[in-house]
């Protein structure tokens, strides 16, 4: 039930106040940039670019690669979504969460894995991409598709069946058009994260598979061709604004008001037919080779030396480089995450938090607010590391150099999240529940403190989870903001993979089994503070 | 009244959910044109009852027959069972003709024969001209008489209702059950019809028979 619109009385502070500090640093650190990018990207000298033919297989090749990975995503998954929701098997809960790790692992992470799995020949390839593709979006086909699967009332598909249609016409007459909604959502979150992939492309990838965000970057930091880059921001930027446009459109026209079940575990079916058999192996065995074995082979390869086993990449963590000037050693990183990290859970908390306020307590503008700080998330990383770069490494604000660059950057992107966790719990506390402590002689912040803030605290804290394990993973914006001695790790693990010689090699793969471990502790603890719930998202 | 006879044979139908013994032994036959309303408190397996007959669930055990054709292992859509459900459940993606036709369309129909025989259906159910609304505008009774002639529409040998009149008010149940009632034997189609309502089931059937004097091999003409 949808409390009441809160009135003066119930509202802590006025909306306007609690969005000036989201909003503005919004418009200082996303809204600027993205101005400075397209000002800079849509002058002459920068449109030049747009005329070489490489540019155009650039793009072409970007849009190519998303789509095929995006149909192979779906064709993996949907089985997936259909077997892990709708059959009753002993491990199912067990198999829903490990389905979903491959998606909050950093995709540097996801590269590295593929590294130590496929075959040398596989890497700079463009099926080495696909297949990593698959292995980090499988979990948005299976919770998006899958939780409407879920809730599916079975007995549409019975009334189906009453009425003479075959298993297959149910399947493509009832289920497909009833499912149709939440496939196109999948869809298009496996396109977007695809389309703007850049770790993962930048790992697996080679000279004949160059991305438009791995080509921004290359221009960026290798070329120096700062117009040009801007020049592909730009189109980034306006390819994302279609995408987005064109899946909201489909999803408004394809809604379905359909009857969903309560209970989805109610009506699980075992598996006794051997058709149902053969397709719950199969997605066991997708499970355990497309998703268990690369994270498998990660670990291992970082224990594999000269052909037996040590732990001489591990020891070597702590001294590669060691006596040199050059780089930190490797371990030092972890520091630099963390702290990183724990910045960008406060910064993002505080302003995530603030705007989620705002959206809920606003008479008006609601909406706007909740898409303008959404924003950041709907762009490319990359983007909005470029954009930082650019804009502040001059007068009036130059943080060149500067560490805060980088959390900045990672609040940014961790704000949205933020506010999808905070604001569903913000709505749902009882406007009247503040009227109450008001009645009882509370002013309006002591009411809001003593009513709202215990009930959001547990939400809050999720938030601050997730920001935290956001920031350890993220490079896309990282690799343009972060300083050359203060790498964060997964910088540091790209660093590595790019020397030549055995020893980096290894030190990359025990740095990225670390990384992995951290993420997966803080994604897990985050979960278990969510009380077992898998929510929205 | 004869096994030979009858059109539908249920015998010895048990099913058990999770531990719990749901059906035991349950035995019921129907004769061809035959009106037989179910009556039982509700959670006393009546709508299993139902599931079963038209091949939605398994039994542990027991048989169903249609005349001399053993139904047991026929898959729900070769039985030609028409089955209404509580709620109308209406394909929340076609429209009212598309509902109805639903079922003309899975038997082959072309798509133009079967808007007329929609209309014709329609008309049966006193809702004409209706086939281009939208499921979702229709109000409880339209939606629960559309789903009434959608599942009439493939011409079922027999029609199973569970409860189709359950979440309606009182004075439209009883306008409804009376419809019902003409209908059925208008088309001369078996049916069996689930409720746990005394009046609507002296309304609607022929035959009115408890679910309790059914089981432990009681009412099984075997």
């Amino acid at each position: 039930m949808r409390p009441e619109t809160p009135t003066a009385v119930s509202r802590p502070l006025p909306a306007w106040l609690l969005a000036i500090v989201p909003l503005a640093f919004l418009a200082l650190f996303f809204g600027w940039p993205v101005v400075r990018i397209i000002a800079r990207g849509l002058s002459s000298e920068s449109l030049q670019v747009l005329s070489r033919p490489e540019t155009w297989r650039v793009i072409g090749f970007t849009f190519g690669q998303a789509v095929l990975s995006t149909v192979l995503t779906l064709l993996v998954g949907l089985p997936g979504a259909y077997v892990l929701n709708r059959y009753a098997f002993p491990g199912r809960r067990l198999l829903l969460a490990v389905a979903t790790v491959p998606f909050v692992l950093p995709t540097v992470v996801v590269g590295l894995a593929f590294r130590a799995l496929l075959p040398a020949a596989w890497v700079g390839t463009l099926g080495a991409i696909l297949v990593a593709h698959v292995f980090f979006n499988y979990a948005v086909v299976v919770r998006v598709v899958g939780s409407l699967w879920a809730h599916l009332d079975p007995r549409y598909e019975q009334a189906a069946r009453t009425l003479g249609a075959s298993p297959w016409r149910v399947l493509r007459t009832v289920t497909w058009p009833l499912l149709r909604p939440a496939v196109l959502a999948a869809a298009a979150l496996v396109f977007l994260f695809t389309f703007t992939s850049f770790g993962v492309v930048l790992v697996l990838g080679g000279p004949t598979t160059v991305t438009l965000e791995v080509e921004i970057y290359q221009r960026t930091a290798q070329l120096l061709d700062l117009a040009g880059a801007s020049a592909l921001a730009v189109l980034q930027i306006a390819g994302l604004g279609l995408v987005l446009l064109v899946s909201a459109s489909l999803q408004s026209r394809l809604a379905v008001g359909q009857k969903l079940r309560a209970d989805p575990t109610e009506t699980l079916v075992r598996p006794r037919r051997p058709g149902q058999r053969l397709l719950l192996v199969g997605v066991l065995a997708t499970i355990l080779v497309l998703l268990v074995a690369p994270m498998a082979a990660l670990v291992l390869r970082s224990v594999r030396v000269d052909g037996g086993w040590g732990l001489d990449w591990w020891r070597a963590l702590d001294s590669i480089d060691a006596g040199t000037t050059r780089y930190a050693p490797p371990l030092a990183s972890l520091r630099v995450s963390l702290t990183y990290a724990v910045v960008t859970a406060v910064l993002a908390v505080l302003i995530g938090g603030l705007a989620a306020m705002a959206v809920a307590y606003a008479r008006r503008g609601a909406r706007l607010l909740d898409t303008a700080v959404t924003l950041p998330l709907g762009t490319s990383a990359v983007t909005v590391g470029f954009g930082l770069l650019i804009t502040f490494a001059q007068a009036p604000l130059d943080l060149r150099g500067s560490w805060i660059m980088v959390p900045l950057g990672h609040t940014l992107i961790a704000v949205p999240l933020v506010l999808r966790t905070v604001l569903p719990v913000l709505r749902s506390v009882d406007p009247r529940l503040r009227q109450v402590a008001g009645s009882l002689g509370a002013g309006p912040l002591r009411a809001w403190s003593t009513v709202d803030l215990p009930l959001l605290s547990r939400a809050l804290g999720i938030a601050a989870g997730f920001a935290f394990a956001v920031s350890l993973g993220e490079f896309g914006a990282t690799a343009f903001l972060a300083r050359s001695d203060a790498p964060t790790l997964p910088v540091q693990i790209v660093r590595l993979l790019g020397r030549p010689g055995d020893q980096p090699y290894g030190a990359a793969m025990a740095l990225a089994t670390v990384l992995m471990v951290v993420t997966a502790v803080v994604m897990l603890s985050t979960e278990r503070l969510r009380g077992g719930h898998a929510g929205q998202m | 009244m004869t096994a030979a006879a009858a059109a539908l044979t249920v015998s010895d139908v048990t099913v058990y959910y999770g531990t719990r013994l749901l059906l035991d032994r349950v035995g019921l036959a129907v004769q061809p044109d035959e009106v037989v309303c179910l009556l039982g408190p509700s959670g006393s397996g009546k709508s299993t009852l139902l599931q079963v007959i038209a091949g939605l669930q398994v039994p542990a055990s027991g048989w169903i027959r249609w005349y001399d054709e053993d139904m047991t292992a026929v898959p729900t859509h070769r039985r030609g069972f028409g089955l209404v459900f509580q709620d109308p459940l209406l394909f929340p993606h076609l429209d009212v003709g598309g509902n109805v036709a639903y079922g003309l369309r899975a038997a082959g129909m072309p798509r133009a024969e079967a808007a007329g025989r929609v209309e014709d259906l329609l008309a049966l159910v006193d809702l004409p001209g209706c086939a281009r609304r939208r499921a979702a505008t229709l109000s409880g009774g339209e939606a629960q008489r559309v789903a009434l002639a959608r599942a009439l529409a493939p011409h079922p040998r027999l029609l199973l209702l569970d409860e189709p009149f359950g979440a309606l008010d009182r004075e439209l149940r009883d306008r409804l059950a009376v419809d019902v009632r003409a209908l059925l034997h208008r088309l001369g189609t078996p049916a069996i019809h689930v409720t746990h309502d005394i009046v609507e089931a002296q309304l609607v059937g022929d035959r009115v028979v408890r679910l309790s004097d059914l089981t432990g091999g009681g009412g099984a003409p075997v």
